[in-house]
């Protein structure tokens, strides 16, 4: 059984369509990435499977579970964990405290309960040096790891990660593929929309590639990304 | 990647060494201002009961917008049904002041359910606007109750307030007429509601729901996401706010034992200046609102004998601490100090945290 299945799923904005009759599925324990030009649909995605936005059409199952009209908060307590493209942190508390509220709430558990695995998320994520500071002072890869902490603090089956890679220096960019390869090798299935190729192919196993909202190809990534419509559109390559 | 196991488990604290100082400080200060009665005369007393219970509308107003980001300028709605339901419990039902303060705090929860139902289907400055609507219309409908002096207002029966409960004990106590032991039992009274709001709000700060509600108010998608009931908090909030805003209402008009529409639902006497004081203090803290009133009242002492000038003075200061300290005053003095007298963070420690490395 899929930990997650999308059917026809369909989402539109006034006549914008932004996600038109997407279907597909991940089976428990996979890393899928997920590409597309700007603007074809991919954060709405990720909104529509978190239950940050209700679908207009189509259906949602997770586990087994139609989770549709599901809301976020119950999406979260059946293990989908999530990280934003623009990193929305409690700017007030600190990045322990961020993880703490995550975890506590997320797992439904005291505080007592959730320490010290909050303590070793914070350790494995690299931020142990700001754990006690203000999340609103954090620099970007600080801002972006704090967004894989906390969801990770949730004890997600499923993470979501939305561009997490982006705006990253090289080097930033291969601490955070270790973290998040670490993560994938305990079992967590990973969704990750990424537009820094080599970060996600050296991670994810399958990618779906989305245009104008539509599903246009999904298999390996050798396969999907020497497909000529693929390159057309995602690369901008006139082959 | 690290892969360091920690030699020291980790473990979170709270308490600082400010904090400890200052409950200290706090219970000898609250022991002071028990005996108060003994050695202070009427005007400070009465004095001291305008300071204590804007103090507690300050603290229920500062929850609600410092802590769970809904900017009220309607709270008077709940001053003014705690102190009309309270009114009501004395001349329609026959009961003592006292108790009839709980029914006051009690209408106020009850016209609380229905006001969020309308309220919090707006946002922001919709809410704010909001609030002060549904205020205005209890205020209207208030003075269509003639039963409870209708639009000119009435006051508490003399038989009422004479034989209030404890203010003969205490003119005897204190060896005083019975208008003044009436000062010295909401005094005392209102010395109890604030000492009580404040562990109470400082509490739930502490507490699960209180890391929820900041996190809900610095971001409501991000809450939901990681599990947190972003609604409930807010009907949490709201509701708690309203309930502690009608009991101080109430007893403010205990006090007072004369009320009216226009007064009992004032937006100036009890929104603008509850502002004023949780701005000029430092909003989203226990400390701001402590520091504000006490300002409050010097400005108000100070500037008592200029009219309109007064008001226009708050407005200036008010806008200016806005500009130049957002954070108010407490806010200044944390950033040069870092001192918190009550401590909410919860600091991670033990680990590598204690070794040299961070």
């Amino acid at each position: 059984m899929p930990i997650l299945a999308l059917q026809n799923v369909s989402k539109s904005f006034g006549q914008l369509k932004v996600t038109q009759d997407v279907s597909f599925e991940v089976p428990e324990g996979q890393a899928l990435g997920i590409i597309g030009p700007n603007g074809a649909g991919k954060s709405t995605l990720f909104n529509l499977i978190t239950g940050n936005l209700m679908s207009d059409a189509g259906s949602i199952s997770f586990e087994g579970r139609d989770v549709t009209r599901v809301p976020a908060m119950q999406r979260c307590f059946a293990g989908i964990g999530r990280s934003f493209q623009i990193p929305q942190p409690f700017a007030n508390l600190t990045v322990f405290e961020n993880l703490l509220v995550a975890a506590m709430h997320g797992r439904n558990a005291s505080q007592k309960a959730v320490e010290q695995a909050c303590a070793e998320i914070v350790e494995q994520t690299e931020l142990m040096s700001v754990a006690n500071n203000a999340a609103s002072g954090l620099s970007l890869l600080q801002r972006k790891r704090l967004e894989m902490a906390r969801a990770l603090a949730t004890d997600p089956k499923l993470l979501l990660l939305d561009e997490i890679a982006g705006g990253l220096t090289d080097a930033e960019c291969v601490a955070l593929i270790d973290t998040i390869k670490s993560v994938h090798a305990r079992g967590v299935t990973i969704i990750w929309i990424e537009h820094v190729l080599h970060a996600l192919t050296s991670v994810v196993e399958r990618l779906l590639v989305l245009d104008f909202g539509k599903v246009i190809g999904i298999g390996a990534p050798d396969e999907i990304m020497n497909r000529q419509d693929v390159r057309e559109i995602y690369l901008g390559i006139d082959v | 990647m690290h892969t360091h196991t920690p030699s020291t488990p980790y473990f979170v604290t709270t308490q600082t060494r400010a904090s400890q100082i200052t409950m200290m400080l706090a219970v000898a200060l609250i022991a002071v201002l028990i005996i108060l009665p003994f050695f202070a005369g009427r005007v400070l007393i009465q004095d001291m009961f305008f300071i204590l219970t804007m103090l507690v509308l300050a603290q229920f107003w500062n929850l609600l917008a410092g802590y769970g980001g809904m900017v009220s300028i309607g709270q008077q709605a709940f001053v003014g049904m705690g102190a009309y339901a309270m009114f009501g419990g004395v001349i329609l039902a026959g009961i003592d002041p006292i108790p009839a303060i709980l029914l006051g705090g009690l209408a106020s929860l009850i016209v609380a359910v229905p006001t969020a139902f309308f309220a919090f289907r707006l946002q922001g400055p919709y809410f704010a606007i909001g609030t002060w609507v549904i205020a205005e219309v209890m205020r209207l409908v208030m003075a269509q109750v003639k039963a409870l002096g209708g639009g000119t207002g009435t006051s508490l029966p003399r038989s009422a307030t004479r034989e209030m409960w404890a203010t003969e004990w205490i003119a005897e106590l204190f060896d005083v007429r019975n208008s003044a032991a009436r000062d010295i039992l909401t005094y005392w009274l209102a010395l109890a509601l604030a000492v009580a709001t404040i562990i109470a709000i400082y509490a739930l700060l502490r507490s699960k729901p209180g890391l929820a509600l900041s996190a809900v108010r610095d971001n409501p998608e991000a809450a939901k996401s990681v599990g947190v009931d972003a609604g409930r908090m807010k009907w949490f909030v709201f509701l708690t706010s309203a309930f502690g805003t009608g009991l101080a209402g109430a007893l403010i008009y205990v006090q007072k034992a004369r009320i009216s529409p226009d007064a009992a639902f004032s937006v100036t006497d009890w929104t603008a200046y509850v502002l004023f004081i949780v701005i000029i203090g430092g909003i989203g803290t226990i400390e701001g609102p402590i520091i504000g009133v006490i300002i409050f009242f010097l400005l108000q002492s100070l500037l008592a004998d200029y009219g309109s000038w007064y008001l226009f003075t708050l407005g200036i200061i008010g806008i200016v601490v806005m500009l130049f300290a957002p954070r108010g005053l407490w806010g200044l003095i944390t950033e040069k100090t870092g001192i918190q007298l009550f401590p909410i963070r919860r600091r991670l420690s033990g680990g590598p945290l204690d070794t040299s490395k961070y």
